[in-house]
C-alpha cells in the first residue's frame, strides 16, 4: 500500500526547499549541470548562448515524442510506435502541402488528425483487448513506417511551402538566434507538467501508474484515461512532425528509425520509473538535454560519435540501475 | 519516507555522471587525445561526416582523412549517422562542427535531397561543403564532389560480362540497392548501358540494401522465378557473396557469371577466389585524403574546390576479356579497401 502513497505524499510536499531537495528531477539536473561544466571547461565553444540554443533546437523534436512516451512510461506502458507515427505524419503533412496543394494549415491539421489516430487505436487496443503495449507499439511500428514509405513512394518530399517550415525560423534574444520550434517545444513541456503535477488528471495518471486495480477501485475510470493518455502521446508526436519538418526543411521517409529508442532513454535519464507511477516530464526535458549536451559537447570536443553511443549506454544503465536501488530502499 | 529514499538516489545519479565524464576523459586519451589537447591552437579544423560508423567503406574513409589531416597538419573530427538514411543524426553533425568552428565539412549524404539545407545553412557561415562517394541533389548544393563516377563503375561490368558472355542469350538479375538511392540507380544504368541492355532483359530485380543476407534472399527468390538466369548485376560484393551462396546451394555457382561494384577487400577477395566475375574497384581514402586536402588549401589561400572530381574506378578481374581493360586481383587487393 505505501507504494501507492508515495506519489500524493509527494505531490504534497510543503515547503520549496523541501520540494527541491527531494524532487527526482534533483539527480538529473546535478548530472547536466557537471556535464555541462565539463564541456566548458573542455572547449572554448560550448558555453555560449548561441551553442545552447543549438542544442535545444536539435533536441526539440525527440523532446516533443519524449513527453508522449513519458506520460505512457508513467502508466508502465511502453510506446515503441512514437519514431514511426511521427514520420508518417510528417509525410502526410509534406505531401499534402507540396503535392496536394492543400493549405498548409490544412495539411498541419490532417497530420495531428493522422498521428492522433494512430494514438488513439494503440490505447484501444491496449485497453479494450487487452494487449501488451510493449506488442501493440511494436505491430504500430511497423504499420506506420511501411505506410510512410508506401505514401512517399520512398521519395523525400522537397519544396515545402514556408510556411511549413515557419516554426524553424529563428528570432534573435539578446545575442543568440532561438528557433520558433524550441519555444513550442518547452511550452509543451511546461503544460504537461503543470497538468500532471496540478492537476486531478495528473494524479489519476500516477495512481494508474503505481496500481490499475487499486486506481479502478478508487474510482478512477482507467479505460478513458489510458485511452486518452495513448491519445495525447499521438498528438504530441503529431506536433513532433511539424517540428521535424520545420527543422530540416524536408519530408523525410527514413526520419525517425531510432526516435522510439532515443525518446525512451531520454525519459529513463530523466529519472521516470519504466516500472510506472514515478517520475516526470521535467525529469524528461533534463534528460533529453544530457544527451544534446553530451552530443554536443563531445562533437566540439572532436571525439567520434561513437563515444556518444557508448556514453550514452552507459548513462542509461546507470540510471535505470539508480531507479532500481532507490526502490529496493523504498520498500 | 519518500525523502530519505530520494537524497541518495540523486547522489548516485552524481556519482553516475563523474564516472562517465572520467571515461570520457579516457576516452579522449586513449584515441583522440590528439585532437582535444591541440584545439584552440590554430590547426585547420576539418569534419568528416559519413553515413555510419560500421560499414568498412566508411572506415576507410575515416582512415584516409586522419592520415591526410595529420600530414597536412589539420585537425580531424568525424561523426556519423546511426543508420544508413539517418538525416537528422547528419544534420546535427554539421551543426555541431560549424559551432565547432570547422573550416570544411566533407560529407558523405545519407539523403542527397534532405540534407541540402542543412549544408545551405553551414555554407551561408563561410564553410566549405565537400561531397565525398555520393552527391548532393542538386548537386551544385556543395562546393564540390570528390566521388566515383558511379555510371561508369556500373558499365565497365556491363561492358565485361557482355564480353564474358560470348554472344549467348543473357537471362540477367539484378540485386540493387534500394529505390531512389542515386548510387544504386547510376550502377544499376551503368550496367545496362555497357551490357547493351534494358530493363525489359532484366528478367528478377530485388533491393538488397546492399547487405548479405538479403542479397542471399533475392537471389534464392530470383531462382524460383527464373531458374534459367545466367548473369547477376549486384549492387555491391555483399550482395554478390549472397547471391553466390544462394547459386552454390543450387548447384549453380559455375555457370552463372556474378558482377559487382565496390572493391573492397573481402569483396577483391572473393574475385580472387572465382566466386565473382569482376568488380569495378573505388577509392575511398581517396576521396578522403583529397576532401582534407581542399580544406587546408581553403584554408591557407581562401581557394574553394569546385565541381567534380573523379576519384577513379578500376575493373578487376582475373579472367580478362578481349576488348575490355583490367586489372588483375594482385593489383587489386593492393589497393582494396575495409
Amino acid at each position: 500500500m505505501t507504494a501507492t502513497t508515495t506519489p500524493y505524499a509527494e505531490l504534497k510536499a510543503p515547503t520549496t526547499a523541501r520540494r527541491l531537495l527531494t524532487a527526482p528531477t534533483t539527480g538529473p539536473l546535478v548530472a547536466l549541470l557537471l556535464a555541462c561544466a565539463f564541456f566548458s571547461l573542455s572547449t572554448d565553444q560550448f558555453l555560449t548562448g548561441g551553442n545552447f540554443s543549438l542544442i535545444v533546437q536539435q533536441v526539440m523534436v525527440v523532446g516533443t515524442l519524449a513527453i508522449g512516451q513519458t506520460l505512457i512510461i508513467l502508466t508502465a506502458g511502453i510506446d515503441l510506435s512514437c519514431g514511426a507515427v511521427m514520420a508518417f505524419g510528417s509525410i502526410v503533412i509534406a505531401k499534402m502541402a507540396a503535392e496536394g496543394s492543400v493549405p498548409p494549415l490544412v495539411a498541419i491539421a490532417l497530420g495531428l488528425v493522422v498521428c492522433g489516430g494512430f494514438g488513439l487505436l494503440n490505447g484501444l487496443l491496449v485497453q479494450k483487448i487487452p494487449l501488451p503495449p510493449f506488442i501493440v507499439t511494436l505491430g504500430m511500428l511497423n504499420v506506420a513506417f511501411a505506410l510512410t514509405h508506401i505514401y512517399s513512394e520512398e521519395q523525400t518530399v522537397t519544396s515545402l511551402p514556408g510556411s511549413l517550415t515557419a516554426l524553424g525560423e529563428t528570432f534573435p534574444l539578446g545575442h543568440t538566434d532561438i528557433t520558433y520550434g524550441s519555444l513550442v517545444t518547452i511550452a509543451l513541456f511546461l503544460l504537461l507538467a503543470y497538468a500532471l503535477s496540478s492537476t486531478g488528471w495528473g494524479r489519476h495518471v500516477y495512481a494508474l501508474g503505481n496500481s490499475a486495480e487499486a486506481a479502478r477501485l478508487n474510482g478512477i475510470r482507467t479505460s478513458r484515461l489510458t485511452i486518452g493518455i495513448y491519445t495525447v502521446a499521438g498528438l504530441l508526436y503529431g506536433i513532433a512532425a511539424v517540428l521535424l519538418i520545420s527543422r530540416t526543411g524536408v519530408g523525410d521517409p527514413q526520419a525517425g528509425q531510432t526516435d522510439n529508442l532515443d525518446s525512451i532513454t531520454a525519459v529513463v535519464l530523466g529519472g521516470t520509473s519504466l516500472f510506472g507511477g514515478r517520475g516526470s516530464v521535467l525529469g524528461t526535458f533534463i534528460g533529453v538535454l544530457i544527451v544534446g549536451v553530451f552530443r554536443n559537447g563531445l562533437q566540439l570536443m572532436g571525439v567520434a560519435s561513437i563515444y556518444q553511443t557508448l556514453i550514452t549506454g552507459v548513462l542509461v544503465i546507470l540510471a535505470v540501475t539508480v531507479d532500481q536501488i532507490s526502490r529496493r530502499k523504498a520498500r | 519516507m519518500s525523502r530519505t529514499t530520494r537524497l541518495p538516489s540523486s547522489l548516485l545519479r552524481v556519482a553516475a555522471v563523474t564516472g562517465v565524464a572520467a571515461l570520457t576523459l579516457t576516452a579522449c586519451g586513449s584515441g583522440s587525445g590528439s585532437d582535444s589537447s591541440s584545439s584552440g591552437s590554430g590547426e585547420v579544423k576539418v569534419g568528416l561526416i559519413t553515413k555510419t560508423d560500421t560499414n568498412p567503406f566508411f572506415v576507410k574513409m575515416k582512415e584516409g582523412a586522419e592520415k591526410a589531416a595529420k600530414e597536412n597538419g589539420a585537425q580531424l573530427s568525424t561523426a556519423a549517422g546511426k543508420f544508413d538514411g539517418d538525416n537528422a543524426g547528419q544534420v546535427t553533425a554539421i551543426e555541431n562542427m560549424v559551432a565547432a568552428g570547422v573550416k570544411g565539412i566533407l560529407i558523405t549524404p545519407s539523403d542527397s535531397k534532405a540534407i541540402v539545407p542543412a549544408i545551405q545553412k553551414a555554407r551561408a557561415k563561410g564553410v566549405l561543403v565537400i561531397a565525398l562517394d555520393t552527391p548532393t541533389e542538386p548537386q551544385s548544393a556543395v562546393d564540390a564532389l570528390f566521388a566515383t563516377d558511379n555510371l561508369k563503375a556500373g558499365q565497365l561490368i556491363g561492358e565485361y560480362a557482355k564480353a564474358a558472355m560470348k554472344g549467348k542469350t543473357a537471362k540477367i538479375a539484378a540485386l540493387d540497392l534500394a529505390p531512389g538511392v542515386s548510387v544504386g540507380v547510376q550502377r544499376h544504368d551503368g550496367f545496362l548501358k555497357g551490357f547493351g541492355a534494358t530493363d525489359k532483359d532484366v528478367v528478377c530485380a530485388q533491393d538488397t540494401g546492399g547487405d548479405q543476407a538479403k542479397g542471399q534472399t533475392a537471389m534464392e527468390n530470383c531462382l524460383q522465378k527464373s531458374p534459367d538466369i545466367n548473369v547477376v548485376y549486384t549492387i555491391n560484393e555483399p550482395a554478390a557473396l549472397g547471391a553466390y551462396t544462394a547459386l552454390k546451394a543450387k548447384g549453380r555457382e559455375k555457370d552463372v557469371l556474378i558482377v559487382s561494384v565496390d572493391g573492397g577487400c573481402t569483396g577483391t577477395q572473393a574475385v580472387k577466389d572465382g566466386k565473382i566475375a569482376a568488380t569495378s574497384q573505388q577509392y575511398p581514402l581517396k576521396m578522403a585524403a583529397e576532401g582534407v586536402k581542399a580544406v587546408v588549401t581553403y584554408a591557407k589561400d581562401g581557394k574553394k574546390a569546385s565541381g567534380y572530381t573523379d576519384t577513379g574506378v578500376t575493373l578487376i578481374t582475373d579472367k580478362a576479356q578481349d576488348g575490355v581493360t583490367s586489372k588483375d586481383t594482385g593489383y587489386g587487393l593492393e589497393n582494396c579497401w575495409g
